[in-house]
């Protein structure tokens, strides 16, 4: 490494290395400006955001947007919602991956080949939506939790990432736990699995965040208001312009409530983004090693 | 797909026995592999996939849920005719293609630039910084990401205001595609870079450092080093997307609808569900759904033997 001090740029490398800069910076703010101005713009006054935008005088910011979106009960019970279907998802799944991962990893397991095309068919080919909604239908369990929890637990795709991962573990490993006459559940929870925590780690945030921010599911499996996710009470305030009627209500005139819900809005999107946002730097560490990258190499 | 084991050594070798009896020997010396281990997955995948695809017969019937699957009138392939002959078909057909074509052509090369860009940035602190910023959107849901946008292009909004205008983009076909592939690389381009980050910080630095000691520019670093490390990434990632073209996220595309920007926004996928589970008409929507299924794995098969021919047999 001591060696790249000597180099030097030429100047055709360093106008180039300044152009990429700049575009790398633009992409950057790009990224961040709508991330402001909803920011900014959840404090303000609902007239003056209509008629004058943002601003940053800020004796003129409220939190008004924020008392009216924290005290429906409805976006809560959405949180409630989400939490629990995303914790039971990302348990499930990751279980039954790692599980399925383990003898697909094994060269010497018999029906390897057999069971990987069983799976990685229904990657690309599957009954479509109908089908699948007539048969969670006759399963009983519309309207329940199982019906957006269990279809999707096992992913061929997370399942090829784990069996990678597995492969590049030194056999060494599963040698001495032979030698020890460990048997294959002993080996696998008390040596392999802790040895895997990158891969668990990176499939867990992936399944809980997929169940958290999708809404397809609920919107078609989950009737009952009270079983809604916080996806779903989302779309009713920002793409439906629905706000729960007692967000808005106490105001007088059309145009005061269509201005109110607008700034609902705002706090809305802060409010449900804010705890994926903060939750995600504590992975990112494991999001460069390559664990991806692996699998396409699979 | 192909799963290759010269990585890893046998584990048992030695002790297994060709034929039936040698499987059967080992399938009873093995049993938890196949109880315990894979059986989840497999009851799983048969319930949740390989049933609904027994569903598809419905594509074929007029299915009534009192009679059930096979009791219900069979019409052989005239949902189909219908669909392929009514005067929508074209239109919906195009909508999605022109969506993920134009979406992969806009959105494909920009992780890659960004893997570049940011594989140019000396010093490590400032490039965790960076993708920091570059994955957040990827953990905004599609819902807040609609909602965000339908704010900054609303009638009153920054947009707007910036251009001193009032058009109301969410209503404007011809403004549809754009804003939802825009929209998509926001959120996307940052996360989709990730793989060939990875896959450039695992290019031989001695290969690196050899070159620029030979005195290679920056274009000449990329070609030799780092464009290489990276081929194999951009081949399969290339496969998977082109071969995904029919199956355009149904989530945005629902949510960036809206009743006047119909003509571009109506994809096979929402009309699929509006057929289907507003209107009732299982049948023509499972025959619509088939017919999406059935033109994407056509797809996959056909950019798969194209690209492998291109990349010296090499492709899934």
């Amino acid at each position: 490494m001591t060696k790249k001090k000597f180099y030097r740029y030429s100047l055709q490398d360093k106008a180039l290395l300044l152009t990429g800069y700049i575009l790398l910076g633009l992409f950057v703010v790009a990224i961040i400006i709508p991330m402001i101005y909803v920011i900014v713009g959840s404090f303000m006054d609902p007239i003056t955001l209509q008629n004058k935008g943002i601003t940053f005088d800020f004796s003129k910011w409220t939190t008004t947007a924020y008392e009216r979106v924290f005290s429906n009960p409805q976006i809560w019970i959405g949180f409630k919602n989400a939490v629990v279907y995303s914790v039971v998802f990302t348990v499930i799944s990751v279980f039954v991956t790692l599980l399925a991962a383990y003898p697909m990893s094994r060269p010497d397991f018999k029906g390897r080949g057999f069971f990987n095309v069983i799976f990685v068919i229904t990657m690309f080919f599957g009954g479509g939506l109908i089908p699948t909604y007539l048969l969670i239908n006759n399963l009983g369990m519309k309207n329940t939790m199982w019906a957006i929890v269990l279809p999707g637990a096992f992913n061929v795709w997370n399942m090829i990432i784990a069996r990678t991962y597995y492969q590049g573990i030194p056999s060494e490993l599963r040698e001495a736990a032979d030698v020890d006459g460990a048997n294959e559940m002993r080996f696998f929870f008390m040596i392999l699995l802790p040895v895997c925590t990158p891969v668990i780690a990176v499939l867990a945030l992936w399944q809980f965040v997929g169940m958290w921010n999708s809404y397809f599911d609920a919107l078609i499996y989950l009737d009952d208001t009270a079983k809604q996710p916080l996806q779903v009470v989302l779309r009713a305030i920002l793409i439906q312009n629905k706000p729960e009627s007692g967000m808005i209500s106490d105001m007088q005139s059309t145009a005061e409530r269509a201005q109110l819900a607008e700034l609902l809005k705002y706090a809305t999107i802060i409010v449900s983004s804010l705890p994926l946002l903060v939750m995600y730097p504590f992975f990112q560490k494991y999001f460069d090693s390559g664990i991806m990258v692996g699998s396409v190499k699979g | 797909m192909k799963t290759s084991a010269k990585a890893h050594p046998p584990w048992r070798s030695g002790k297994e026995k060709g034929g039936v009896q040698g499987t059967l020997l080992y399938m009873k010396q093995h049993w938890q592999l196949y109880v315990i281990f894979l059986m989840p997955a497999l009851i799983l995948t048969i319930i949740f996939k390989y049933i609904p695809m027994g569903g598809i017969l419905i594509a074929f019937e007029n299915y009534n849920p009192i009679r059930g699957l096979l009791d219900s009138p069979w019409v052989g392939f005239a949902h189909f005719k219908r669909f392929l002959s009514s005067p929508d078909f074209m239109s919906y057909l195009a909508n999605t293609l022109k969506l993920s074509i134009f979406g992969l052509l806009w959105g494909f090369p920009v992780p890659i630039l960004l893997a570049f860009l940011l594989n140019r940035v000396a010093r490590a602190g400032i490039k965790r910084k960076i993708q920091l910023v570059l994955y957040m959107p990827n953990f905004i849901s599609v819902i807040v990401l609609c909602g965000i946008v339908r704010i900054l292009l609303s009638v009153t909004g920054p947009l707007n205001m910036l251009l001193g205008t009032s058009a109301d983009f969410m209503t404007m076909p011809e403004a549809f595609r754009s804003i939802y592939i825009a929209s998509g690389i926001w959120q996307g381009a940052g996360w989709g870079s990730i793989m060939y980050t990875a896959a450039l910080s695992n290019a031989s630095a001695e290969l690196k450092e050899a070159a620029i000691i030979d005195g290679a520019n920056i274009f000449q670093q990329i070609k030799a080093v780092e464009w290489p490390a990276i081929k194999d990434v951009v081949v399969i990632q290339f496969i998977m997307s082109a071969g995904n073209i029919m199956s355009v996220g149904f989530e945005k595309a629902y949510a960036l609808q809206t009743d006047l920007n119909m003509r571009s926004s109506e994809i096979i996928a929402t009309y699929v569900y509006k057929k289907g589970l507003l209107d009732g008409d299982y049948g023509f929507s499972t025959a619509v759904g088939l017919f999406n299924t059935v033109i994407n794995v056509i797809l996959l098969v056909a950019v798969n033997k194209v690209v492998a021919r291109m990349n010296e047999g090499k492709g899934l």
